[in-house]
């Protein structure tokens, strides 16, 4: 719902998924930079949400069974979307997300190779719910606005990563490019920047970076799991020479022994994470997240940004609160200025339309026909994004999304407005947009969206005719162009 | 934000979403007709991941395959043959290539051996886009397809092209025009909170809504485009969930999606070229051996799924109409790695098939030997070399089949020495 500054309207779209009225409670009377690490520094506030999982005045999630979270993709999926609503950190599950599409691993290929137990955990194990290493998403979101480097290592070391770019088959006699190229392509510094010599050489620093069981692979065994290891035996010893520099110095990763062997990869992630290309890379996806993916990265900002993060020794937090202060973010010309993800649509239209009594489990299905089934990023180079979320199909998806949701709010629509707004049509279409956060209509639409709460009969403001029309006028609002930007 | 309510009082407001169709308008149907719903169709077929042509066409008579692919390599005794190619090397399809074999038998399959381009990129995601640019030195822009269907004759129906998958291709990105994307015709209808005559108002609004945005908003009215064309298709879409096909589809994603397509090849409904694709083909670990694993069941999905489609086709008298031509980003190293796998190469392969192929194996095969004065491969030996330039397959389908000047939608002419599967 709107604020009533247009300034942290736009914050709580960007750096959250919109506000509920508790979200605007949280950050009433602040100025705006104080605003800024409200969310920047969102470990100030407890990472709590889960508790409100099952609790009343929450949106649902749906059990079959029990909910299992860390070993049922579907539950694991509720989980995330009942996050994303209700966290009292907008800004992690907003970062999460992010990380989930830069490092692209899906499901049904890591749940193809170890089973869907494993696989769930592999991908969203809560650390400490069962036995064995966090899942890939609690990975990307416990460390979200930390250090890039060492991200970049947890996750070359995830067991997650090594079944989906297969490094756990990466041995010493044949190795394996998947990881080796990937991590240069889209990872870090992107496309242009090495050879075919490199990847061969990456391929061959990552041999011996696998996966072990513990305490033995037992299929759908919830307490058995597998762990990154080492393995010295299946490490290629001798040097590997690049056609660039690693940290500013040397062209060549030394010939090592197999026992300490694994430092050939540390060596090459750091190198990777460090070098200003990487840097840059990260800030253009950085300006199509926050600021805009309808203009193009302005150069200035690029630069800007990837100045804060290399002085930043790879920090992220400083670098989102430099973005989120910065003039290219609060310029208003960039309000609205992005296409928003269906995860986005979703969870705004929920905070907004309300979800008492719906369940997160209906918002399954028609994200996965808007485009984006969460865990399951199409490829490793993530979702398509910007004007690719706009097919026929995936358009008609989020108008039937805001369908299935304002006749399940139906009751709730049509109660939420006073006597005094109830005696015109007006005074609803103006409470309803102040509701629901879509960017500036002009008048012809206005127009429009008043000649439908006219169409049909006179106004009279009477409860049938609130049940219809405030249902109907939500759905009109959540499925206009305007309501999918952000 | 929400007014507290009870459980019961909740439950009494809320009703399910009420599914409404409406008629086409009929001049969409007329611009349908009059840019020929009988005529020629395109079924373009993505094998995503890059596909390992050699295991798809079996060099089993080269002593390379087996020495370089000594864990995956199909034993010799196993392949589909298929005869020699024009320099006498002998060829086998992958054994779950049945399918395939059926087809290549009735003369309808062509093979366009080593396909692809010069320096050929090895990333999944520029390796994709230049296939759909048809443009090696530049991954952005516009498509093939998409240029092509942009110079239809205007109007152009929202309906010529359709994509069956949820993902967006380089391949179908025109000026002007925008190809659905559409997965799932069942679900493609209208829905609203409200029924009867209130759901019309609604949807009537959504329509002028959707059509108030002007050019000077054209990121709004990109997005309002694509609201608009679902509006404009929804009933012709609708139609196809109907469909009865003469055969059985296999029961996997490919296979419903050209039946799919067949429905709406039968129906009429004027769609010029289909998207479809089917991925798992980036397989650096597990392609199996023995003929077995990974691979063959890839291979189950493509061979089964096309007969399928073909027979279907053919049953209806349709198979004249149409015209497959399968593709994928790269071919693969032709040594084996470590994980029973192989990773990203180069030259890979194509496949035609319709009532009015000439089949048959067009191109010569790579010698797998990595001397160094062999020009089949590349790369120290490690990748194939293409020998067909992709584009003139394009071209070939462009002016054979659709009628097209595939000199203006390619930007040169790549007529010379196309191969002549048509």
């Amino acid at each position: 719902m709107q604020s009533g500054d247009a300034l942290l309207d736009h914050l709580f779209r960007r750096a959250g998924f919109g506000a509920s009225a508790a979200d605007l409670q949280a950050v009433a009377g602040m100025s705006y930079a104080a605003a800024v690490d409200y969310f920047v520094d969102y470990d100030k506030q407890p990472d709590d949400v889960d508790s409100k999982i099952g609790l009343p005045d929450y949106v649902s999630v749906t059990t079959r069974g029990q909910f299992s979270p860390n070993t049922n993709i579907d539950d694991a999926r509720q989980r995330w979307l009942f996050r994303m609503v209700h966290t009292r950190r907008p800004l992690q599950e907003k970062m999460a997300l992010f990380w989930h599409n830069h490092f692209g691993v899906g499901y049904s290929k890591v749940a193809g190779v170890v089973g869907a137990v494993l696989g769930t955990k592999m991908m969203a194990n809560k650390a400490g719910e069962t036995p064995g290493p966090q899942g890939h998403y609690e990975l990307v979101r416990q460390m979200a606005v930390g250090r890039f480097r060492d991200l970049l290592i947890a996750v070359a070391q995830d067991p997650a990563m090594l079944v989906f770019l297969d490094g756990r088959t990466n041995t010493r006699a044949r190795p394996q490019e998947n990881f080796g190229r990937e991590v240069m392509e889209l990872f870090t510094w992107g496309i242009g920047h090495y050879t075919e010599a490199d990847v061969y050489a990456a391929a061959r620093v990552f041999t011996g970076w696998n996966l072990r069981n513990v305490p033995g692979m037992v299929a759908n065994d919830p307490a058995a799991y597998q762990e990154f290891q080492y393995n010295a035996a299946q490490h290629e010893t001798t040097a590997k020479a690049f056609t660039f520099p690693l940290n500013g110095g040397s062209n060549t990763i030394p010939a090592r022994a197999a026992a300490s062997g694994m430092q050939d990869g540390i060596d090459f992630l750091t190198s990777l994470a460090n070098h200003p290309e990487t840097a840059r890379r990260l800030a253009q996806k950085l300006w199509n997240f926050f600021v805009s993916d309808l203009d193009a990265p302005d150069r200035a900002f690029v630069d800007a940004v990837a100045d804060v993060y290399l002085r930043s020794d790879t920090e992220m937090r400083p670098v989102l609160r430099f973005i989120l202060n910065s003039g290219w973010f609060t310029r208003d010309g960039n309000f609205n200025a992005r296409l928003s993800w269906p995860a986005e649509f979703v969870i705004r239209t929920i905070k907004e339309m309300g979800w008492t009594g719906f369940s997160v489990d209906s918002a399954r299905v028609p994200l996965t026909n808007m485009g984006q089934t969460l865990f399951e990023p199409p490829n490793v180079a993530g979702w398509q994004l910007g004007r690719a979320w706009f097919g026929t199909g995936q358009m008609l998806a989020r108008m039937n999304f805001a369908a299935t949701l304002a006749a399940n709010q139906k009751f709730n629509l049509a109660r939420s407005f006073s006597t005094t707004e109830r005696a015109q049509a007006q005074r609803v279409l103006n409470a309803m947009l102040q509701r629901l956060t879509a960017a500036p209509y002009q008048s012809p639409e206005l127009n429009e969206l008043l000649g439908y709460l006219n169409t049909g009969g006179p106004w009279t403001g009477s409860d049938a005719q609130m049940s219809t029309k405030a249902a109907g006028l939500a759905r009109l609002i959540a499925g206009s162009g305007e309501y999918q930007f952000v | 934000m929400a007014t507290k309510v009870t459980r019961r009082e909740f439950i009494r407001g809320g009703v399910a979403a009420f599914t409404v169709s409406f008629a086409a308008p009929a001049f969409l149907v007329d611009i349908a007709r009059a840019q020929g719903a009988v005529s020629r169709n395109l079924v373009v077929i993505y094998l995503a991941g890059g596909n390992d042509a050699l295991s798809t066409v079996i060099p089993y008579t080269d002593p390379f395959y087996f020495s370089r692919r000594p864990a995956i390599a199909v034993p010799a005794g196993q392949v589909l043959q298929i005869g020699s190619d024009a320099s006498g090397k002998a060829l086998g399809l992958h054994p779950r290539l049945t399918g395939l074999q059926t087809i290549f038998n009735e003369g309808r399959l062509a093979i366009v051996q080593r396909a692809g381009y010069a320096n050929s990129s090895r990333s999944h995601f520029q390796g994709t886009d230049i296939w759909g640019t048809a443009d090696p030195n530049n991954s952005g822009g516009t498509g093939w397809l998409g240029r092509y269907l942009d110079a239809l004759p205007s109007p152009i129906d929202p309906l010529a092209g359709w994509n069956t998958s949820g993902a967006t291709y380089r391949a179908l990105t025109g000026t002007t025009i925008a190809v659905p994307s559409i997965t799932n015709p069942a679900g493609y209808s209208f829905a609203s909170p409200n029924s009867g005559a209130e759901a019309i108002n609604e949807r009537n609004s959504a329509i002028r809504l959707a059509s108030a945005a002007g050019s000077d908003r054209p990121n709004l009215a990109f997005v309002n485009t694509s609201a608009m064309e679902a509006f404009a298709t929804l009933d012709r879409v609708g139609s196809v969930v109907s469909y009865q096909s003469s055969v059985t589809y296999p029961n996997n994603g490919f296979a419903q999606a050209l039946k799919t397509v067949a429905g709406s090849i039968a129906k009429g409904i004027g769609t010029r070229v289909y998207w479809v694709q089917t991925g798992g083909f980036d397989t650096h670990s597990g392609q199996g051996n023995a003929g077995g694993g990974g691979y063959a069941t890839l291979m189950s999905t493509v061979g089964d799924g096309l007969l399928a489609f073909y027979k279907d086709l053919e049953n209806q008298g349709l198979l004249n109409s149409t015209l497959m031509i399968e593709f994928s980003e790269f071919g693969r190293r032709i040594s084996e790695n470590g994980s029973q796998g192989t990773d990203h190469g180069a030259g890979g392969m194509m496949m035609v098939i319709g009532g009015a192929v000439r089949g048959g194996i067009y191109g010569t095969a790579a010698d797998l030997n990595p001397r160094p004065d062999n020009t089949t491969l590349e790369n120290a030996g490690g990748d194939v070399t293409y020998e067909t330039d992709f584009r003139s397959v394009y071209a070939k389908v462009l002016d054979g089949w659709l009628g097209a000047d595939s000199t203006a939608i390619l930007g040169g002419n790549f007529r010379t020495n196309a191969p002549a599967f048509i």
